[in-house]
């Protein structure tokens, strides 16, 4: 084999034999199997960034629209203890207002806790925004005119179908209504309940289960303590020493108390067992409908009859929306029964709520739009009176600090480092620093802004100026870098014939190099700008995290920044408010991606090739 | 609203001051400006610089030091009362009487701090009104004299330019100065906790709980506080943290470039690079969201699902997503290193009869493994700083721990911690934070230097 | 024999020095780079041990044919080739060739000496690895010694083979990538001016090299020095702008060209 002067028919044999072919075969195989590796490595980045931004979407779109209810509002000057001045007006108590606009809704509801729980529907922000609306236009007083205010967070979720799945199933034959002493009674004559019925059943026999598994975890324990009691009863008489003796007596003791307990839990577990065997056994006998199960909804004749307790072909039902007093039967076009998929207890949404909400659609008091709050609003514990303006604005005042520090320093810092500095330990000092500055952690620079801008010199908290003078130090490196390169690549022959015709070295940059570079330096600076408006961690620390509600007016108004709003957010645990965060982002990717075209848009434009 | 008063002021007397250098150039020649050494821009710019610099330096220097001054000025006429305090109260009378003095109601201080406040009204008043006629004084004295020195053969330009480029100079000073801003504050408050904790405890100890610091002085306080402030758990946690990310992002990363640059089609390469930078461009907040709101549920739910307890802050969620961020950083590193390596190589083992991924395998990655580390090293100094995703993502008590399934914290998480919300700048707590920035400075600067450093070494071999 | 340019292909086409077999032959070769046509309808048979020269002025696409040879044009996108290309009756552009083989059979040395930045002995053992030609160390280590004997830098490096490629001089360099190349145990051998970065000393030896190889490979080589054509091979082909003008033995187009093309270039006319 490796006799090289075996001469040609050695050669030959050498790569087209069988083996080498086999050979062959195989590492076509380890070829195509590592140009799968790097198809798949780019897969699982475009799967990544299309499951963040579809995650964030889908999440953040719902956000976007928004329930108002708009009924009429009892705005009388003497309900408002209106004297004509102004101040009267902005201090009248538009909460009353409010909460008697929604009462007399439902003229029926009576009791102090189901009151309250009516005035929920809207959102505690309402009043502020009734007030503003009549401050804006006094002459809405006196007048019928109805007015907007904000749902409250969890009825808007109901009504974009985020709360509970439902399902109606149409009337079958006639229902008699028998009112009694405890409460109403339908009573069919077919067996309409008997699949609100089953269902109940089927989520007996899922207690019944979770049941069961705790009752043998309790037994394996169980069974556990009593070889440690019987292990302990044949140590005790052998044990001589009479502390270690003791101790495990009163280890003993315990044991024997633990038993006790198990076995009566076990007991009881037992009892709630057959318990819910027998009743799952028979299935026609009746079952209570608890907050554990499905709702169960009758509609009957305009009234809302919450089942309470079923048999196959009865129900017991609580008047969320009162019947007529004198319906005495009804027929089968005058009943449907709704089913709410979502257990009560599993949601923060009562049946009482979502009946009520859905009678004020039916009277046509809710408008769903655009959500105008939250592209106008500040910041704000309540979900549905949360905006993303606030912040937006003091990302915008932010940016404008941060643009006119680092954009006049990092071209200037260029310009000399490029055109002027001469090659010595100096330059090359600030050469490596400005490569390594670009490497630091944003955080580090949080720490310099906290220690030198508001600890040394005092400097406001929250204000955008220092966090423009922080985000402006951060950037200026990648401002440097950007704009060398931009000078760099105009060709010394422009440079030649400017200086050939007797321009100043600092006339040839300023009039002729400059200019040149200039698509490239904004390309540059345009891209630090969108790292500044996407940056958060050294915002934090110089406390832009601020719960800020007023919109920012000036450059030393507290205020947060995008970034750092979507950050508090995604703290909060109310859905609205997941997403709200989720609308946040979109609207700073907005941002971002709308800069990055920009920069694009920029280089391809002004993109020369010398 | 002064702020803005201010600036029109300066840009008002920038526009007359050169407004009158320009017209009196042109006078002095007698309306023919082209026997003029310099145009008259130059003249006027020349008043307006000889006019506007020394006074806006004043101006700023009285900025930067009126603390001190006042600080020794109502320092001294308090006298004794106030030398008898304690370090701290002392401080906090200074801090209080700056915060009191915007205050028309002084009824709720002590005797003292209302005489500190008056005294730092009084000064800051006849202060201010003295730096401000020295300001005035100096902008119509140096203007003055320029406008005198103006005459045919003055060297405007050259003075003009000499300024521009001092000014120049200065901006890239900037960078050195932040350089040295970031050293020194995070040096002095370290050494300010140093006193409180004793430094090897803090690099050593194994037990990390600031909350149970003790807020106090002497020894005491320096032998409980090196008890919880032991940052072994937290570095600790942020390797574990960072390994992730790296195991994530050095194959996947690689491997992209590897794919991008020589197996791509163009088409592939033109829709590939633009994906991968958005990944790049997307705020690390978002990441921060996704991670805790998205693939932290997802692996606790796995694991429930398959009866592994996992932590709802676990290290996997942070660590992945902190992987996926740094992939396009560690790809377009890459994407240069391989690409410096010389076309004569690749061509040299396509020769041979090799395969592609076997020239890549066997020539490429070995040739251009310096790069390759660094790049790395970079990747690893970028997961280390990186904040929002664990501060949204991972945990905040200080698990020592290698199961990737539980919660840790890490360096960044505990500056943060630390420092959001009220800071008392002589609390340990708060101090803890900057020498955990100092810790934090140090590493990610070695790893820079050094990968900087390889990695130009690495390119001039193939130049 | 005309002294007309379109005889002169035809008279080419005779050679005297044709006494072994065709290893490889060109026919109606074309090639494209883009738009742009840099080889126009070559006809050439490469003997089997024996030496050839390309030569010609720069851009002539003498390299760009000897490129074709084992298809290292391909790593060029843009890049297309018409026609065939046999080696041994069998077209290397037809579907079924497989470029790995095909350049396992048609070695090349290019150039600029790019030893991989690897040792001595990796560099040289890289060909039978990739190719899985040997099956013991001992093998291996056999293959490595005899190709650097061959290639006549066993003396000089027998010592520190473990020592890295790059570090060698570059007529070394250039003996090691020749060394790399010949422990594939190709057929063919293409050598791209290989000693154009040489020092004379350096090329003198490559040159006695490459008359030593010729007892047992195939050589092409591209050179724009006539004095090394006429020096290391038999058979000689001058290209001019992307023409074969003419080929014959190398003693024949250096005596007594029949091309007045080939005649200015030898006496330097053209170039």
């Amino acid at each position: 084999m490796t006799d090289l002067a075996g001469g040609n028919v050695e050669h030959v044999s050498i790569h087209t034999s069988e083996g080498a072919r086999q050979r062959l075969a195989k590492r076509y195989r380890g070829e195509s199997i590592f140009k799968w590796l790097g198809r798949s490595a780019i897969g699982v980045s475009v799967a990544f960034l299309l499951l963040l931004l579809s995650t964030v979407v889908f999440q953040g779109l719902p956000a976007f629209t928004f329930n108002f209810v708009n009924l009429p509002f009892e705005l009388t000057k003497e309900k408002l203890d209106y004297d004509g001045t102004a101040e009267s007006l902005r201090k009248a108590n538009y909460d009353a207002v409010v909460r008697d606009a929604i009462r007399e809704q439902f003229p029926t509801v009576t009791g102090r806790s189901e009151r309250r729980t009516l005035g929920g529907l809207l959102s505690s922000g309402a009043s502020v925004y009734l007030r503003q609306q009549v401050l804006n236009e006094p002459d809405v007083l006196g007048t019928n005119k109805r007015l907007e205010v904000p749902i409250s967070d969890f009825a808007d979720l109901y009504l974009k179908g985020q709360i509970t799945s439902d399902y109606t199933i149409e009337g079958r034959g006639a229902l008699r209504v028998e009112r009694g002493e405890n409460g109403m009674r339908l009573i069919a004559d077919q067996d309409v309940f008997a699949d609100a019925l089953s269902r109940a059943k089927d989520t007996l026999r899922a207690q019944e289960a979770t049941l069961r598994a705790q009752q043998s975890g309790l037994q394996l324990s169980l069974n556990k303590t009593r070889g440690d009691i019987k292990a302990l009863q044949e140590r005790i008489p052998a044990e001589t020493n009479a502390n270690v003796k003791s101790r495990l007596e009163a280890e003993l003791e315990r044991s024997e108390s633990d038993i006790t307990v198990l076995e009566a839990r076990i007991k009881q577990l037992e009892e709630q067992i057959t318990n819910i065997e027998s009743r799952v056994a028979n299935p026609g006998l009746g079952e209570d409908l608890t907050g554990e199960m499905m709702s169960v909804l009758v509609y009957a004749d305009g009234a809302v009859l919450k089942v309470q307790k079923v048999t196959s072909t009865t129900a017991n039902v609580e008047q969320y929306l009162p019947l007529d007093e004198a319906v005495t039967s009804l027929d089968a076009s005058q009943w449907s029964i709704r089913v709410l998929e979502v257990p009560e207890a599993n949601r923060k949404f009562t049946d009482q709520e979502i009946v009520w909400t859905d009678e004020l659609v039916e009277r046509g008091f809710v408008r769903s739009g655009l959500n105008t709050i939250f592209f106008t609003r500040g910041a704000s514990r309540e979900p549905e009176m949360a905006g993303v303006l606030g912040a937006a604005v003091g990302s915008a005042l932010t940016l404008i600090i941060t643009l006119l520090l680092s954009f006049p320093l990092g071209v200037a810092a260029a310009i000399y480092l490029e055109e002027f500095a001469p090659k010595n330990r100096w330059t090359t000092l600030i050469e490596v620093n400005i490569n390594n500055l670009a490497a630091v952690p944003s955080i580090v620079f949080g720490l310099l802004g906290l220690a030198v801008f508001l600890n040394y010199f005092e400097l406001d908290r929250s204000a955008p100026y220092v966090g423009g003078m922080v985000l402006a130090l951060m950037t200026l490196p990648t401002i440097i870098i950007a704009s060398r390169a931009a000078l760099r690549a105009v060709p010394p022959s422009i440079r030649e014939a400017a200086l050939g015709i007797g321009a100043s070295r600092l006339q040839t940059v300023v009039h002729h190099v400059l200019p040149l570079a200039m698509p490239g330096i904004l390309t540059g600076t345009i891209i630090g700008m969108a790292q500044a408006l996407g940056e958060t961690a050294p915002l934090l620390m110089i406390g832009m995290v601020a719960f800020v509600v007023d919109i920012p007016m000036g450059f030393s108004d507290p205020s947060t920044v995008l970034p750092v709003q979507i950050f508090m957010w995604a703290d909060f645990p109310e859905p609205a408010f997941q997403q709200r965060t989720s609308a946040a982002i979109m609207v700073l990717l907005g941002f971002l991606i709308t800069m990055n075209a920009l920069a694009v848009v920029l280089r391809k434009r002004f993109e020369r090739r010398w | 609203m002064q702020g803005w008063f201010f600036v029109l002021i300066l840009v008002l007397t920038a526009c007359a001051l050169f407004y009158i250098g320009r017209s009196r150039a042109v006078t002095t020649v007698g309306g023919d400006a082209t026997i003029l050494h310099s145009k008259p821009g130059f003249h006027g710019a020349f008043v307006m610089i000889c006019g506007l610099v020394p006074a806006v330096l004043v101006f700023l220097t009285w900025l930067l030091f009126s603390r001190y001054l006042i600080n020794a000025y109502v320092t001294a006429q308090l006298g004794a009362d106030f030398a008898n305090l304690a370090t701290i109260e002392q401080q906090a009378l200074l801090r209080n009487m700056r915060s009191f003095a915007d205050r028309a109601d002084l009824s709720s201080l002590a005797a003292l701090e209302v005489a500190a406040v008056e005294h730092y009204r009084g000064f800051v008043a006849t202060a201010a009104l003295l730096v401000q006629v020295i300001v005035a004084a100096l902008v119509v004295v140096g203007s003055w004299f320029a406008v005198r020195a103006i005459k045919q053969e003055l060297r405007a330009r050259q003075f003009v330019e000499k300024t521009v480029m001092a000014v120049l100079i200065a901006a890239s000073g900037v960078a050195i100065l932040t350089t040295i801003g970031i050293v020194l504050s995070l040096i002095f408050e370290s050494i300010n906790f140093f006193q409180k904790v004793n430094f090897l405890d803090f690099l050593f100890g194994t037990h990390w709980s600031p909350q149970s610091a003790f807020e106090g002085v002497g020894a005491e306080a320096t032998d409980r506080n090196s008890e919880v402030f032991g940052a072994i758990p937290v570095f600790a946690g942020t390797l574990l943290i960072t390994a992730i990310a790296i195991i994530v992002a050095a194959p996947i990363g690689l491997m992209s470039a590897i794919y991008l640059s020589d197996y791509a089609s163009p088409k592939v390469r033109a829709t590939a690079k633009p994906i991968l930078e958005i990944l790049a461009g997307i705020p690390t907040v978002v990441y921060g969201f996704f991670a805790a709101l998205t693939v932290a549920p997802f692996f606790r739910n796995t694991g429930d699902a398959i009866g592994i307890s996992v932590s709802s802050e676990s290290a996997l969620a942070a660590g992945l997503v902190m992987g996926i961020m740094i992939i396009p950083f560690v790809s377009s590193l890459s994407d240069d290193v391989i690409n410096s390596v010389p076309q004569s190589l690749r061509d040299g083992s396509a020769g041979l009869g090799a395969t592609k991924s076997e020239t890549i395998r066997r020539v490429i990655l070995p040739a251009a493994l310096p790069g390759i580390v660094s790049a790395l090293m970079l990747a690893i100094s970028r997961a280390i700083g990186e904040t929002m995703i664990v501060v949204m993502a991972a945990g905040l008590s200080a698990n020592m721990t290698v199961n990737p399934l539980e919660a840790v914290t890490t360096v960044t998480v505990q500056i943060v911690t630390l420092l959001v919300g009220d800071q008392e700048f002589d609390s340990a707590k708060t101090l803890a934070a900057f020498a955990l920035g100092l810790v934090l400075f140090c590493v990610t600067l070695l790893l820079n230097v050094i990968a900087l450093r390889v990695i130009q070494k690495y390119r001039e071999q193939y130049d | 024999m005309s002294v007309e340019a379109n005889m002169a292909a035809t008279a080419a086409k005779a050679p005297a020095v044709n006494t072994g077999k065709v290893k490889m032959s060109g026919n109606g070769v074309n090639v494209f780079y883009g738009e742009k046509q840099a080889l126009f309808d070559v006809d050439l048979n490469i003997y089997e041990n024996q030496v050839i020269s390309l030569i010609g002025p720069s851009g002539c696409g003498k390299s760009t044919f000897l490129r074709c040879l084992n298809r290292m044009n391909d790593t060029i996108d843009v890049c297309k080739v018409t026609g065939n290309i046999m080696l041994d009756e069998q077209d290397i552009y037809d579907k079924n060739i497989d470029v790995v083989e095909l350049r396992a059979r048609v070695g090349m040395v290019f150039q600029k000496p790019n030893p991989f930045p690897k040792s001595i002995y990796e560099n040289v053992a890289y060909g039978p690895r990739i190719h899985g030609m040997t099956r013991t160390k001992d093998e291996l280590d056999e293959l490595v010694t005899s190709s650097l004997r061959r290639a006549g830098l066993w003396e000089e490096v027998k010592d520190r083979l473990d020592q890295p490629g790059t570090g060698l001089s570059g007529g070394q360099q250039q003996r090691l990538c020749i060394a790399r190349a010949i422990a594939t145990q190709p057929e063919v051998l293409l050598m791209d001016e290989p000693c154009s970065a040489l020092d004379p000393i350096a090329t003198a030896i490559i040159e006695e090299l490459i008359d030593e190889l010729r007892a047992n490979f195939t050589i092409v080589i591209v050179t724009h020095s006539m004095q090394q054509a006429a020096r290391v091979s038999q058979k000689t082909a001058f290209f001019h702008l992307g023409k074969l003008i003419e080929e014959g033995p190398t003693d024949q187009i250096f005596t007594n060209p029949i091309n007045k093309k080939t005649q200015d270039y030898i006496t330097g006319r053209i170039g």
